[in-house]
């Protein structure tokens, strides 16, 4: 009797201690979302959006189909590619580099902690001191463009962050067709594996194939039957601009990565290097064939943990481009911009759930993933 | 199934708080409004004799370069009414980006400021009066005789059919072109007042490796945008836009698209990295020849840079709007639900007065909005703007709010963004035709 009454007590004060944050956080996040949400469905903004007896209708999907087919919200559609073209540089140069410089460090370089140091640095600046110097270095009429110039040749022009210039141009009409065939061939890989390795279910092999199936069939005739997603063309690209933004961003984070891999090559036994010198492996071969695949784990994290920063650049980019500068947009500039400048809450309070879901779309995987490994 | 439990406990916890948080947002902002109107005062502003005392707080964009002459101003206050402690809230941020943004949440949180400042016209007009939270401020200009000491022009541009309802401090000019006269004659080339002169002119100077015109980031192609839609459209036409009369999609608007490519095919490319003043530098540096910006660029050249004006540097109308002041102005407003009535009325009355604006305008680099004022306080080129202030049309200015309500002039600039990458006239009128449906231009 006594040991149950001691752990009701128990349960009784954990509740206690645990109420109070997530009454917090039930209100001031879990209720802030879903009260952006509603305003997503709302018309707040349109007319007056700051008188005392406001009024908000319930518009429905209005605001995202603007959004997306919108005549005057190009400007948001670049913003998303955009966003994609920031996360894929992001995440690679910061990978990239990361590695590259964490492999140097592990030979056991004289003065390490030295260049450990300097490489991590960047990671202590905010976004705006970063900003602010990359401004200055690649300004059009000086820094990185007089480059060439040490060497005798005439200075670059490329304007950086004020460059109009773009490539990789698509159609804005035919993006589905473009996801549903980047989708067919993402399915061809595990649909033909699934073929030949016996032991997959008769289940998954059916499911494999008709969803590459229906993908491909959407990708080369179904598109017809449905209306275009705008009734002109609109084309949208990779802007040059956002090159300066990259090269800032991973410069500020590849140190971040560095630390990471260094972390995980230093865990890795000595025995394991020593085995494979044994076997006649060079150095480049230790590296490619044995240490790299063991950093999975690593890297998996290091994209997670990046990913989200890529859909954070607000501050950079404002300290780099300025906040008007079209092609170096993001959507959080654009949610900003919207809400606070032009008053239109309702859009504004749209773009930032569009965000929201991207960054759940990078954050659910991590958590389902860490949770299995829990578990397990 | 001990541990699903906790899951299921935790997903539905989440998906409750979305729904309430949801809920009683949209509940709560329901009530409101039934409290708000049973309170609502009236109108009008009521004007009182009674000595002001308590605090004023005052909240604007002015610090740095512009805290001397806001202070100028507080001094003229304090020497008037001595009973009153004056609290000078400022947030800084050119344009008042910033300041813009924590107004707005102090005025949604119930605790406007007793007076704030803001760009004259339909900047308040479009976010302020149009929410209903600015009183009407005719007493008070008929008071003070200010009705007939400011220009007519200026007072429709300020107030709607409803009412006036703020009192500019200072105006400043935005069609002006600046040179420097002693490169002009090297280069052989004449100051353009019409768009063709300008034109033509621009060619030559491109011939001789100079850039005719040189601009800056992005709100400064909308200041130019201005000055050239009112040197194509003329006056009357460039009005009827704003009032709804002349359609976005119209000819003559496209006409302005294709004369604005054309203008920004002389301009500098890397325009969107530089700021205002590096754009100004280009002229008095001899790197371009002309530069088209609001005359706080005289301010910059004279107190910064130190040139003499009309000697060093030279200014005109921009080409085409000769006889056309397009002006902007700063403001204070009085927000219903000021908590010291007489002090924000004893302090709009020193932003109008002419010694409150003599005192403020020649260290601001503005001219005072009163056509009274006493001009041997003033500069060499303040003194030519105000004799045009006095004689020349008043005509209102977008990318510094007065003639657009807020919404419009953000979508504008997304326009000519867009507008600078595709270059497509008829495009970027159907946009704007767009945009402005959008923001009840046409009512």
């Amino acid at each position: 009797m006594n040991s149950i009454n001691e752990k009701q007590k128990n349960t009784l004060f954990a509740v206690l201690t645990v109420l109070p944050s997530v009454i917090l956080i039930g209100i001031f996040i879990y209720g802030f979302i879903g009260n952006t949400i509603y305003l997503s469905f709302t018309d707040w903004g349109e007319g007056a959006g700051l008188t005392e007896n406001v009024s908000k209708n319930f518009v429905g999907l209005k605001n995202y189909r603007e959004l997306f087919s919108g005549f005057i919200h190009g400007r948001f559609r670049q913003d998303l590619v955009n966003t994609v073209y920031y996360s894929f540089f992001l995440l690679g140069g910061t990978l990239l580099f990361g590695l590259f410089f964490a492999i140097l460090l592990d030979r056991s370089l004289k003065y390490e902690s030295v260049f450990r140091t300097i490489f991590l640095y960047p990671m202590a600046l905010s976004f705006i001191v970063t900003g602010t110097i990359w401004r200055w270095l690649l300004a059009p009429k000086g820094g990185f463009n007089l480059i060439p110039t040490i060497f005798g040749l005439p200075k670059s022009d490329f304007l950086w962050t004020s460059s109009r210039a773009s490539i990789l141009n698509f159609n804005w009409q035919i993006l589905p067709r473009y996801i549903f065939a980047i989708a067919a061939l993402v399915l061809l890989i595990p649909m033909v594996k699934s073929f030949y390795q016996r032991k997959t279910s008769l289940k998954k092999q059916i499911s494999l194939s008709v969803s590459f199936g229906v993908s491909l069939l959407f990708a080369l005739f179904l598109y017809k039957i449905f209306p275009p997603l705008l009734p002109y063309e609109e084309m949208h690209g990779f802007n040059l601009a956002t090159i300066g933004i990259c090269i800032a961003a991973i410069w500020q984070y590849s140190g971040y990565t560095m630390a990471l891999y260094l972390a995980g090559l230093r865990g890795l036994s000595e025995s394991i290097r020593e085995s494979a010198r044994l076997d006649g492996c060079n150095e480049l071969q230790y590296y490619i064939k044995i240490a790299i695949p063991n950093l999975k784990p690593i890297t998996l994290s290091a994209v997670i943990i990046l990913a989200h920063i890529s859909l954070k650049l607000f501050d950079l980019i404002f300290a780099m481009a300025g906040a008007d500068n079209a092609n170096t947009g993001h959507p959080s500039i654009n949610m900003y911009l919207t809400t606070f400048r032009a008053n239109n809450f309702a859009l504004g309070a749209s773009i930032a759930v569009i965000l929201f879901i991207i960054a759940a779309l990078f954050i659910i995987p991590y958590m389902i993933h860490t949770h299995k490994g829990r578990e397990a | 199934m001990k541990k699903n439990g906790l899951k299921i406990l935790t997903a539905s916890l989440m998906a409750l708080f979305l729904i309430l948080g949801g809920m009683t947002f949209a509940e709560g902002q329901k009530e409101a409004p039934a409290a708000g109107k049973a309170a609502a005062p009236s109108l009008e502003v009521e004007l009182t004799n009674e000595q002001p005392t308590g605090t004023l707080e005052i909240f604007s964009w002015w610090a740095g370069d512009e805290a001397p002459a806001l202070n100028a101003l507080i001094k003229v206050f304090e020497k008037n009414y001595p009973e009153v402690e004056v609290k000078n809230a400022t947030v800084t941020g050119g344009s008042g980006v910033n300041a813009k943004a924590v107004l707005k949440t102090r005025m949604l949180g119930g605790d406007p400021p007793e007076s704030f400042q803001v760009h004259a016209g339909q900047e308040l007009i479009g976010t302020w009066v149009a929410a209903n939270r600015m009183l009407d401020l005719t007493p008070l200009f008929e008071e003070q005789g200010w009705m007939d000491v400011f220009p007519e022009d200026l007072i429709n541009l300020i107030g709607t059919e409803n009412g006036i309802w703020s009192v500019p401090v200072n105006i400043h000019r935005s069609n002006v072109m600046w040179y420097v006269p002693e490169n002009l004659d090297k280069w052989g080339v004449e100051v353009p007042e019409t768009l063709d002169e300008f034109l033509e002119a621009a060619k030559k100077l491109e011939a001789k490796g100079v850039t005719p015109l040189s601009l800056a980031t992005t709100w400064t192609v909308n200041h130019l945008w201005e000055s050239t839609a009112l040197g194509v459209l003329g006056a009357d036409d460039y009005e009827a836009l704003w009032n709804g009369d002349l359609s976005w999609d119209d000819p003559k608007v496209v006409e302005v698209w294709s004369v604005f490519d054309e203008v920004l095919s002389y301009t500098n490319n890397d325009a969107a990295s530089l700021s205002w003043q590096q754009a100004t530098d280009l002229v008095v540096q001899g790197d371009a020849a002309f530069n088209v910006m609001g005359d706080w660029a005289a301010g910059y050249m004279m107190t910064t840079l130190g040139l003499e004006a009309d000697e060093e540097f030279g200014w005109t109308a921009s080409p085409g709007t000769n006889g056309n002041f397009m002006f902007l102005a700063d403001s204070f407003g009085y927000p219903k639900g000021s908590k010291n009535p007489a002090a924000t009325l004893a302090w709009l009355k020193t932003c109008g007065s002419k010694e409150g604006s003599d005192a403020f305008n020649p260290l601001k680099g503005s001219i005072s909005a009163r056509t009274d004022s006493d001009l041997s306080k003033y500069n060499t080129y303040a003194q030519s703007a105000a004799k045009d202030f006095q004689s020349d049309r008043i005509v209102g200015s977008l990318a510094h709010g007065v003639v657009a309500n807020e919404g419009f002039m953000n979508d504008f600039s997304t326009v000519m963004e867009m507008f600078l990458n595709s270059r497509n006239p008829q495009q970027a009128a159907n946009a704007c035709q767009a945009i402005a449906i959008q923001n009840g231009l046409y009512k």
